[in-house]
C-alpha cells in the first residue's frame, strides 16, 4: 500500500500485494464479467429465459461483428473524436486560466464567481434543454459539431474550474513571487511556472471530461439531428429498438465504445503516478 | 473564439441555402430496430432511382429519442417528413398548426384503398393530416400445448371461458398470462380490451377524451371484471418488476400461457416453440357489442415548417401506393394500411390481418389515445391495482384528479388545458 | 474589477466566464423562469406564478422523491472511502499496475445503461442471479425490485460502482501530488505506515477531499439513468428520485413548467449542500 513503496521491499511482500490487488481486482469487475458474457449472447438466450448461464453455442461474437461492421461506425467514432478532443482541450485550458486566477489572484467577488461555476455545474441536464437549443439555433450552430463542442466546454469548465483552483491553491506563492519580482507578467507565470506544476491535475481532469464528452447522448440527442454529425454514444442508442431492445447487442456496443477512454486513461497514468517532484514544494 | 463562431455561423448559413437550392428532401425516421431500418432504407433507396432528382436523406433515430426530439423539431427546424402517430398523437400537432394539410393526396381513389378505420384515424374535420403506412393488432399469443394440456382444447369465446381456462392452467401449476408491467404500457392493453368489450368503441373513445369521468360505474365496472382475473392471481408473479421483454420467457419456458401483446412479439418466438404458438383475439363479453381490436397506426406527416413540402409530397404519396406497402410490410413482419398489398406468408400475418379487416372499429393503445399525462398517471394506477386489487377505489380516484387537473372539471369538457 | 494584476486577471477570467455565462448561466435562469409557467412544448406558455410549486409542495410523489434522493445521499457516503481505500492500495509503482489500474476504471467508463441492465437482471425476482446463488444454498427468493421499500436499494447499490471507481481517480489524482520527500522525511522521523497514512497523506489530500464529497453529493442528488433502467420510479412512485420525476414531467406527462420547478428545487437542495461544503473549505482555507 501507498505510501510504502514496493519495489523497497522484499519479494514476498511484493507477492502477498499482487495477490490481494488480484483478488480484489476479480470482485471489482464481477459485473463487467456478466457484461460481457451478455455481449456473447443472443437475444434467443434472453428470450428463453437464460441470462445466466454458458451462452449457447451459436454466434458467439455476431453481436461485435454487427457493431463493428455497422457502415456507419467510423463515421461515428470521427464524430466522436472530432467533439470530444477539442472539448477536453478547451476546458483544460480555460478551466486552467480562470482557476489560475480564482487561485492567485485576489479580488472582490472571487469566492462568488467560484460559487458560481460550481454552482451552473450543479444544474440537472433537462432543465437547461429547451432554453440551449433555443440558444444555439439563435446563434445558427443548430445541427452542427460546434454547438456540441461550446457547449461541453462550457458546462465542464464549471467543475474543472474548481478542480485546477484547489490543486493551484497548493503551489506556494514564493515561487511565483520570485518570478513576478524579476517582471515576468502574469501570462507567463501561468504558462511557464503553474501549467507544468499542474501535470497530475491536468491528466486527472482531461481523463474526467473525455469520459463525460465521450458518453455524453443528451446533448447530441438536442443539438444535433443529422447523421452524419451524431457520434457513437447516439449510434449505440439507435441500437436500441421501438418495442424491444437486444441488450445483447448494446453490451458489445458499449464495451467496445469504453475502450477509448480506458485507453486515455492508461496513456495519461504516469502522470497521475509519477512522483514529481515539484520544484517548489522540494524546497520547502 | 469569436472568428470560429463567426466561422461556424457563416458555415451553417451556407449549408442551409445549399440544401435549399440542391432539391434535398430530409426525413426523420424513428424506426430503428434492424428489420424496420432496413426496409425504410431499402425503400429510401426504391424512391431514389425512381425521384433521381430528388436527394433523398434518412436520419434515423430510436423511438424514445425520437419521441423527446419530434416536438423541438415541429416548433423551431424541422426536416421535411416525420414519423408519428395516428389519432389523438397526430391531433395534437394539427391543432397549433404544426403539420401540413396533405388532403390533396387522398383522392377517391387513394381514399377507397386505406382502411377505413386508419383514414378515420389520419383525419381531423374531413380533411388528411397524415399518411398511415402501417398498423398492428394487439391480441392473444397463446401455448396451444400447454393450454391443450390443461384441458382447454378451444380458445375461449367469452369471458367465462377465459376464466375457466385460467382455473384450469393454474391447476396444471401454469401460469395463465404471463405480463411485464414495469414499463406500465402492458398492462393498459388489459383495460383497454375490456373497456371495449363492455362499453364499446365510442364510449372508450369519450374516456380518452376526457368526457367521463374515471369514477364512472362503467369504468369500475371494468375493474370490477378485470380483479376477478388480478385476485384469483391468473398474472404471472413479480410482474413489476419485469420488461414484457423478460416476461415473454415465461411462454417459451412453459411456466407461463399467454400474452395480450402486440404481434411485434412474433420474430421473438424461439424456433422450436414457434410452431405450438398461436395467436387469438380477446374474447366477447358482451355479445351486442361489436368488434372493436386495439391497432396502433404508424404515420407519415409533413411539419408546417418544412422547407422542402413538394418532395415531401411525392414521397408521401410514394407511400401511399399499395406495392410500395407490401413490400416495405412485408420486410417488417407488419401490416400494410392500404387494403390492396398482400402481407407477408406468416400465419400470424394472416390471421391479424384478416381480424383487423373484419373490425367495426380500431383503438390505438391507451398512452396513445390519450393525454400524455394523464396516460402516465393512470398506467400507474393500473399497475399498483395488479398488484393490490383491493386498492380499486383509491386508484380510480386518483386517475379521475388527475383528469379533472388536465381536461377540467366541467363534463364533456373534452380538450386537454 | 480592481485587481493586483490588472487586465492579466480579466484575460484569464475571461474565456471560461463568458462560455459558462451564456451556455450555462443565461439558460438555467431562463429554465427557473419556465417554472412559473404552464407549457406542455408546443402550446403557449400560460403563467401560472407560484401555482407550480404549491402544487409540488403537496403532491406526494415529489416528497416520496426527495425522501429517496436522501437516502441516496446517505448511502453514497461510502464511495469516497472504499476510492480512496482503492487508490492507496494500487497506487504503486510495480510492473502491470498501469493494467490493473485501467481496469478498476472500467466502470466509470462503460455506459450506465448497461449497468443498470445487468444489476437489474442481478436481482431479478424470476431469472436472477442472486435468487439462483440464494436457492442454491437454500436461502429465501428475494424480490427487491417489487419492493416498495428495496427497489430504490438495488439502483444505489448499481450506482455505488461506477461511482467508487470516479472517487479512486479523483483521489489517485490527489495522490500524484504527495512528493516521496514528503513520505521519507516522515519515515525517517520514525512514523509507521498507518500514521503516515493518516496524519501525512491523507491531510494533504484535502483539496481532492472536497471535490469528491461534492461528486458524490451531486451524484446522488442528481441520480436519473439507473431510474429509467431499472425500476422507471416503480412500483407505482415508489423509488422515483426528484430528477427522474422532472425527466417523467418534462418529457413523458409533457408539463414543461412543472418539471421546471423540480428542477428548481433541484438545484436549490443541491446548491444547499454544496454551498455547506465550501463554506466548510473556505473556512479551513482561511485558517
Amino acid at each position: 500500500m501507498f505510501p510504502f513503496p514496493l519495489e523497497r521491499r522484499p519479494p514476498s511482500a511484493r507477492a502477498a500485494y499482487r495477490l490481494t490487488v488480484g483478488a480484489t481486482l476479480v470482485v471489482w469487475l464481477l459485473p463487467l464479467a456478466a457484461i460481457v458474457l451478455t455481449s456473447f449472447r443472443s437475444q434467443d438466450d434472453l428470450n428463453r429465459g437464460n441470462y445466466w448461464g454458458w451462452p449457447s453455442a451459436a454466434g458467439i461474437l455476431d453481436n461485435y461483428a454487427t457493431v463493428l461492421l455497422d457502415s456507419r461506425l467510423p463515421q461515428f467514432v470521427l464524430n466522436s473524436f472530432l467533439v470530444t478532443i477539442p472539448a477536453v482541450i478547451g476546458t483544460i485550458v480555460f478551466a486552467s486560466m480562470a482557476g489560475f486566477a480564482l487561485a492567485k489572484h485576489e479580488f472582490r467577488g472571487s469566492r462568488v464567481l467560484l460559487m458560481t461555476f460550481i454552482g451552473g455545474n450543479l444544474v440537472p441536464f433537462q432543465a437547461l434543454m429547451i432554453p440551449v437549443r433555443d440558444l444555439v439555433i439563435a446563434l445558427g450552430l443548430y445541427d452542427s459539431r460546434w454547438s456540441l463542442i461550446l457547449f461541453h466546454i462550457a458546462f465542464q469548465t464549471g467543475f474543472c474550474t474548481l478542480f485546477m483552483r484547489n490543486f493551484i491553491r497548493d503551489i506556494p506563492d514564493d515561487a511565483l513571487d520570485a518570478a513576478r519580482v524579476e517582471g515576468a507578467g502574469e501570462l507567463t507565470i501561468f504558462w511557464r511556472i503553474v501549467l507544468p506544476l499542474l501535470r497530475p491535475a491536468i491528466a486527472g481532469a482531461s481523463v474526467l471530461v473525455f469520459t463525460f464528452v465521450w458518453n455524453d447522448y443528451f446533448w447530441t440527442l438536442v443539438l444535433v439531428q443529422s447523421d452524419d454529425i451524431r457520434p457513437l454514444t447516439a449510434g449505440l442508442q439507435s441500437l436500441r429498438g421501438m418495442w424491444q431492445t437486444s441488450w445483447p447487442l448494446v453490451a458489445a456496443g458499449s464495451l467496445l465504445a469504453a475502450i477509448p477512454p480506458v485507453a486515455v486513461f492508461f496513456v495519461l497514468q504516469r502522470q497521475l503516478i509519477a512522483g514529481l517532484t515539484f520544484g517548489a514544494r522540494a524546497a520547502r | 473564439m469569436i472568428m470560429q463562431a463567426s466561422l461556424a455561423l457563416l458555415i451553417a448559413v451556407a449549408s442551409v441555402v445549399c440544401d435549399a437550392v440542391a432539391g434535398t428532401l430530409v426525413v426523420n425516421a424513428n424506426t430503428a430496430d434492424p428489420a424496420p431500418r432496413a426496409a425504410w432504407e431499402e425503400l429510401a433507396a426504391r424512391f431514389q432511382a425512381e425521384n433521381p432528382d430528388i436527394e433523398l436523406r434518412l436520419n434515423i433515430y430510436d423511438g424514445e429519442s425520437y419521441k423527446k426530439s419530434i416536438r423541438n423539431w415541429l416548433t423551431s427546424a424541422p426536416p421535411d417528413v416525420v414519423y408519428w402517430n395516428a389519432g389523438y398523437r397526430m391531433r395534437q400537432f394539427v391543432g397549433p398548426g404544426l403539420l401540413e394539410d396533405l388532403s390533396d393526396l387522398y383522392t377517391p381513389a387513394v381514399k377507397a384503398s386505406i382502411h377505413p378505420s386508419a383514414l378515420d384515424l389520419v383525419s381531423v374535420g374531413g380533411r388528411q393530416y397524415g399518411v398511415p403506412y402501417t398498423y398492428y393488432p394487439v391480441g392473444f399469443f397463446y401455448r396451444r400445448d400447454l393450454l391443450q394440456s390443461a384441458g382447454v382444447d378451444e380458445w375461449p369465446r367469452d369471458w367465462e371461458g377465459l376464466v375457466a381456462a385460467c382455473v384450469k392452467l393454474k391447476a396444471k401449476g401454469i401460469e395463465p398470462f404471463a405480463i411485464g408491467t414495469r414499463d406500465l404500457w402492458p398492462a393498459a392493453a388489459w383495460f383497454d380490451y375490456i373497456d371495449l368489450r363492455l362499453n364499446g368503441l365510442d364510449f372508450h373513445t369519450e374516456l380518452m377524451r376526457g368526457a367521463i369521468p374515471y369514477t364512472d360505474p362503467r369504468v369500475a365496472r371494468v375493474l370490477e371484471y378485470w380483479r376477478v382475473l388480478v385476485s384469483t392471481r391468473c398474472f404471472s408473479r413479480n410482474h413489476a418488476s419485469s420488461s414484457w421483454q423478460e416476461s415473454q420467457a415465461l411462454v417459451y419456458t412453459g411456466k407461463a400461457a399467454m400474452m395480450l401483446i402486440g404481434n411485434f412479439i412474433v420474430p421473438n418466438f424461439p424456433a422450436d416453440v414457434r410452431d405450438r404458438m398461436e395467436f387469438a383475439p380477446f374474447p366477447a363479453i358482451r355479445p351486442d357489442i361489436g368488434r372493436f381490436e386495439e391497432a396502433p397506426v404508424n404515420t407519415l406527416h409533413i411539419p408546417a415548417r418544412a422547407r422542402n413540402k413538394d418532395d415531401a409530397r411525392r414521397f408521401l404519396a410514394y407511400v401511399l401506393r399499395a406495392d410500395v406497402q407490401e413490400a416495405l410490410n412485408k420486410a417488417t413482419l407488419q401490416i400494410p394500411v392500404n387494403l390492396r398489398s398482400a402481407v407477408a406468408p406468416d400465419r400470424f400475418l394472416a390471421q391479424a390481418r384478416d381480424l383487423l379487416a373484419k373490425s367495426d372499429g380500431l383503438a390505438q393503445y391507451f398512452d396513445r389515445d390519450t393525454s400524455e399525462d394523464l396516460a402516465s398517471i393512470a398506467m400507474k394506477g393500473f399497475q399498483e391495482f395488479m398488484m393490490y386489487p383491493d386498492r380499486l377505489d383509491s386508484v380510480l380516484a386518483a386517475i379521475e384528479r388527475a383528469r379533472q387537473r388536465i381536461y377540467g372539471s366541467a363534463p364533456g369538457a373534452g380538450i386537454p388545458k | 474589477m480592481r485587481t493586483r494584476h490588472g487586465s492579466s486577471t480579466v484575460i484569464l477570467l475571461a474565456p471560461a466566464c463568458l462560455l459558462f455565462a451564456l451556455f450555462v448561466i443565461y439558460p438555467l435562469l431562463r429554465g427557473v423562469a419556465l417554472s412559473f409557467y404552464d407549457w406542455n412544448g408546443v402550446d403557449a406558455k400560460v403563467w401560472v406564478g407560484l401555482g407550480n410549486y404549491r402544487e409540488l409542495w403537496a403532491d406526494p410523489v415529489f416528497q416520496t422523491a426527495l425522501a429517496n434522493n436522501l437516502r441516496w445521499l446517505a448511502c453514497y457516503a461510502v464511495a469516497p472511502a472504499l476510492g480512496l481505500a482503492l487508490a492507496v492500495l494500487l497506487h504503486q509503482r510495480l510492473r502491470g499496475m498501469r493494467v490493473v489500474r485501467s481496469l478498476f476504471f472500467m466502470p466509470f467508463v462503460l455506459s450506465q445503461v448497461i449497468v443498470g441492465v445487468v444489476f437489474g437482471w442481478f436481482f431479478h425476482s424470476r431469472f436472477g442471479l442472486l435468487n439462483e446463488i440464494l436457492g442454491a444454498v437454500g436461502g429465501p427468493h428475494v424480490a427487491p425490485l417489487d419492493s416498495e421499500r428495496w427497489a430504490l436499494y438495488t439502483m444505489i447499490v448499481a450506482g455505488l460502482w461506477p461511482q467508487t471507481a470516479y472517487c479512486m481517480i479523483l483521489y489517485l489524482t490527489g495522490l500524484a501530488t504527495v512528493p516521496d520527500e514528503l513520505t521519507d522525511a516522515a519515515r525517517v522521523d520514525g512514523a509507521k505506515d498507518p500514521s503516515l497514512l493518516r496524519y501525512v497523506v491523507i491531510p494533504q489530500l484535502r483539496p481532492v477531499h472536497f471535490v469528491v464529497s461534492m461528486v458524490c453529493a451531486v451524484a446522488a442528488l442528481r441520480s436519473f439513468d439507473y431510474v429509467m433502467i431499472m425500476t422507471l420510479g416503480g412500483p407505482h412512485n415508489s423509488s422515483t428520485v426528484l430528477g427522474y420525476y422532472m425527466y417523467e414531467q418534462t418529457f413523458l406527462s409533457l408539463r414543461y413548467g412543472y418539471g421546471a420547478a423540480i428542477a428548481t428545487v433541484l438545484l436549490g437542495l443541491m446548491s444547499c449542500i454544496v454551498f455547506m461544503l465550501l463554506w466548510h473549505l473556505f473556512y479551513r482555507e482561511r485558517s
